[in-house]
């Protein structure tokens, strides 16, 4: 497992690329688009202009004063006042991860909520890139099938699916990876 | 008996009785010592065991045990629940050299405020060596109830395998555990009744499905509570449990469960007379037809006490109507519902007493409650935004409507923005039950809004018109005047909660003077100093504790008091207090002092001095 996830990084995959997606719509590259001002804007989808302006705004207008802030007042228990903030991360953005395939010159994303459990989950990424995955086990993983469903958990571990239970893997799942059934073999073997 | 001991509080069990009991043997023995025959004392002393049993009263046995020398052996050997309102107060051993038949344990940790991140992490309260005692010295221990303790996956383990009659476990605010350590004694522990975990902290670094720990042939389950818990859990695993728990009685689930989820609970456990939803909504993409959830809680007929609501989609909320005129609780703190989509809920609840709910709701919300809640004995008010502000939701408007419909009111807390002397008054006159008061005004220092004045006669009228008051929180722009009544009049007064108050050292000084009864006080930000605290010398062995935290107290001052109190450890901590260049400052940050057995305790991190 170790030796196929240094080889991916040597070759650099993610920059040689090749996608379909309008430049700076991924994530991950959203900040280096943000500098690049100009180009971008014109390109961008509205929503995301619109609140770029609206905050520089607000620094120069009369904003209220700044409340102080107290540590530990009101005396309410930090569990309670973080119900009613909005959620970070993985909720926030909603259940949608990215799916890559091994030789599939785009990713795509599904949405995890979308499903109840892992075999919908499977026959719908296997009606995605036209594949077949095959039967889990919890012995020997995907033996047998020409690819691996396998996935990011929130350790960064890439994880074979279908390990843990449903809800478990919904929680923690960032990203999605199928990989050929060759370079998975190591993942099913009581790893 | 001298006159400091009668007066001793009497929520510490063995402080109280170890103290006088020491001083009663001397006595017992020159006057005593004539009675030559041991049989007539050993009968006496069988009689009086079998009564004592009978007694369960804490503070009724902790009178018992100052009687004399006999009766302080057989209380002793009787009592079967100790509970150690300050865990330093007594160390393990003493406990269990003292009580040595217990079976059930209450033990308390860390003073309040540290849920309001007032107390650094690591400050202390491990239950280890709590258990390791016990695992000994108690090998019959059913019941084990720990707030605001530090407890580790390693300690559960401990208790697991060394009780084997276990059965009911309450974690209240505890931390320091997760999943393995509640998977070990889902496992072990075969005769569990009471499996409670409420807002504790558990951590899920582990991962282990521990409702799948359960045995599997069926659960002797009475009260299953996890609705602090903050990460998923395995929904098959529980309906299952469920299923085969024919005793269960109280289930709250976390917010991991949905509407569908919930459902098929329900009908799992018609039976239920405490129910804590996760959060109301469906899963987002329903396949199936939605469940029926009406005829569900129409099935639940025992049902009296209802919770969760977390993310509420009101267009639910009808569903719970059908058990709306039996239930006496009612928890929708988390529900962010307005006026409207409470009325239709709470018209129906005339036999509730225990209401929790969010400013959402409004004044509004509140009046409809007060129309109709005649019986409420309880209500809390939370905020849903807790940052200052010049308006919020609810108001003395709320607060005064409460006044005058939920007469039989006995404890309220009430966060809001803006308050009156008038409202809080009102409610001095129209709950003359109130037992506890704790108003929340968001906004530090503000006075009463219609009148511009500071919010002493409010408070004032509180501590003189109810004179069956025990607990008290002030806030809002408060002079020393308020806590000259509140010495004046609060005589019955043990709990008490000041911030952003008072205008000098008098203040404080009129509370440790007059209030005979104070056991916990709790302080934070008010300009009290040496003085002050001098004042309570005479009173610090009575309390449990006292908490003074970015006040004007001085090092020197907290050594003072030290050095002249006995049995007092003093605890002095300094974490996060930035000087200004150059500035030298003898002012402590934080003073935590209480009443103990034992001297200085051994497990204290570097940043708590023991002076």
């Amino acid at each position: 497992m170790e030796s196929v996830i240094t080889h991916e990084e040597g070759l650099n995959l993610k920059e040689t690329e090749l996608r379909l997606g309008l430049p700076g719509s991924d994530e991950s590259s959203e900040k280096e688009s943000i500098s690049i001002s100009s180009s971008r804007n014109k390109r961008a989808v509205p929503d995301s202009v619109e609140d770029r302006e609206s905050v520089s705004d607000t620094k120069h207008a009369t904003a209220p004063p700044a409340k102080a802030q107290v540590v530990g007042w009101p005396p309410i228990r930090s569990y309670r006042k973080n119900c009613f903030q909005p959620k970070k991360v993985e909720t926030e953005t909603g259940s949608y991860v990215k799916v890559s395939m091994d030789g599939a010159p785009y990713l795509r994303k599904v949405d995890l909520k979308v499903y109840k459990c892992y075999p919908e989950l499977l026959e719908a990424l296997e009606n995605m890139f036209k594949l077949t995955i095959g039967e889990y086990s919890e012995r020997e993983g995907y033996k047998g099938s020409e690819y691996a469903p396998t996935y990011e958990d929130k350790d960064g571990d890439w994880m074979l699916v279908g390990d843990v239970p449903w809800e478990m893997f919904m929680s923690t799942c960032k990203r999605l990876r199928i990989m050929k059934g060759s370079e998975a073999r190591g993942l099913g073997h009581g790893a | 008996m001298s006159e400091a001991q009668a007066q001793m509080s009497e929520d510490d069990a063995d402080l109280a009785a170890a103290a006088g009991g020491a001083s009663i043997r001397t006595a017992v023995v020159t006057t005593g010592g004539d009675y030559s025959s041991p049989y007539p004392d050993q009968v006496l002393e069988n009689v009086l065991e079998n009564v004592l049993i009978f007694l369960t009263s804490r503070r009724d046995r902790n009178a018992v045990s100052l009687v004399c020398k006999s009766w302080y052996r057989a209380e002793a050997l009787t009592r079967s629940e100790i509970y150690i309102g300050n865990c330093y107060s007594v160390s393990p051993r003493r406990a269990a050299e003292r009580f040595r038949r217990v079976r059930s344990v209450v033990l308390k940790g860390k003073p309040r405020f540290a849920d309001f991140s007032l107390m650094p992490p690591d400050w202390g309260a491990h239950f280890a060596p709590w258990v390791i005692e016990m695992a000994e010295a108690y090998r019959g221990l059913e019941k084990l109830y720990l707030k605001r303790m530090n407890v580790t996956d390693d300690d559960l383990a401990v208790m697991a395998r060394s009780f084997g009659n276990f059965r009911e476990l309450v974690l209240v605010c505890c931390e320091g555990f997760g999943t393995a350590g509640l998977a070990v004694v889902a496992s072990k522990c075969r005769q569990l009744r009471v499996f409670d975990l409420i807002e504790a902290e558990v951590s899920d670094d582990d991962e282990v499905d521990w409702l799948s720990c359960f045995p599997e042939s069926g659960t002797c389950l009475e009260s299953l509570i996890f609705d602090c818990v903050e990460f998923p859990i395995n929904f098959d695993a529980l309906e299952n449990l469920v299923a085969r728990s024919r005793s269960l009685k109280k289930l709250r689930v976390n917010r991991f469960v949905n509407l569908e989820q919930l459902h098929r609970l329900m009908i799992l456990a018609p039976q239920l007379t405490d129910l804590g939803t996760g959060s109301f909504s469906p899963q987002d993409h329903p396949i199936d037809q939605e469940p029926d959830l009406v005829s569900a809680f129409t099935a639940c007929r025992s049902l009296v006490s209802l919770s969760g609501f977390r993310e509420t989609v009101p267009d639910y909320l009808p569903a719970v109507y059908p058990v709306c005129a039996n239930i006496t609780s009612l928890n929708f703190s988390y529900a962010n519902i307005t006026a409207d989509e409470l009325k239709p809920v709470i018209r129906n609840c005339h036999k509730l007493q225990i209401f929790w709910v969010l400013d959402s709701v409004r004044d509004e919300g509140l009046q409809a409650v007060a129309a109709t809640c005649k019986d409420l004995r309880e209500l809390r008010v939370f905020p849903i935004d807790a940052t200052e502000d010049n308006v919020g939701p609810v108001s003395d408007v709320g607060l005064q409507a409460i006044s005058e419909g939920c007469k039989k009111l006995e404890s309220i807390l009430y966060f809001c923005q803006q308050m009156t002397n008038a409202a809080v008054i009102s409610m001095s006159n129209n709950c003359p039950d109130l037992v506890v008061f704790r108003l929340c005004i968001i906004g530090r220092y503000r006075p009463d809004h219609s009148t511009g004045e500071p919010m002493d006669e409010g408070f004032g009228a509180i501590v003189k018109n109810c004179k069956k008051l025990t607990r008290l929180a002030v806030s809002g722009l408060l002079t020393d005047k308020a806590f000259s009544y509140i010495g004046q009049y609060g005589k019955l007064v043990r709990t008490l909660s000041f911030a952003f108050a008072g205008d000098s050292d008098l203040g404080l000084k009129y509370v440790l003077e007059g209030c005979s009864k104070l056991e916990k006080l709790e302080i934070r930000d008010c300009p009290f100093g040496d003085s002050a605290l001098r004042s309570g010398l005479h009173h610090y062995h009575n309390m449990r504790f006292l908490w003074m935290s970015t006040c004007r107290v001085t090092r020197q001052g907290c050594r003072e008091i030290a050095q002249q109190i006995p049995r007092v450890i003093v605890e002095v901590f300094r974490w996060n207090q930035i000087l200004e260049e150059g500035e030298k400052s003898d002012l402590v940050d934080t003073l935590y002092l209480y009443r103990s057995l034992e001297g200085p305790r051994a497990d204290a991190p570097k940043f708590v001095n023991i002076l």
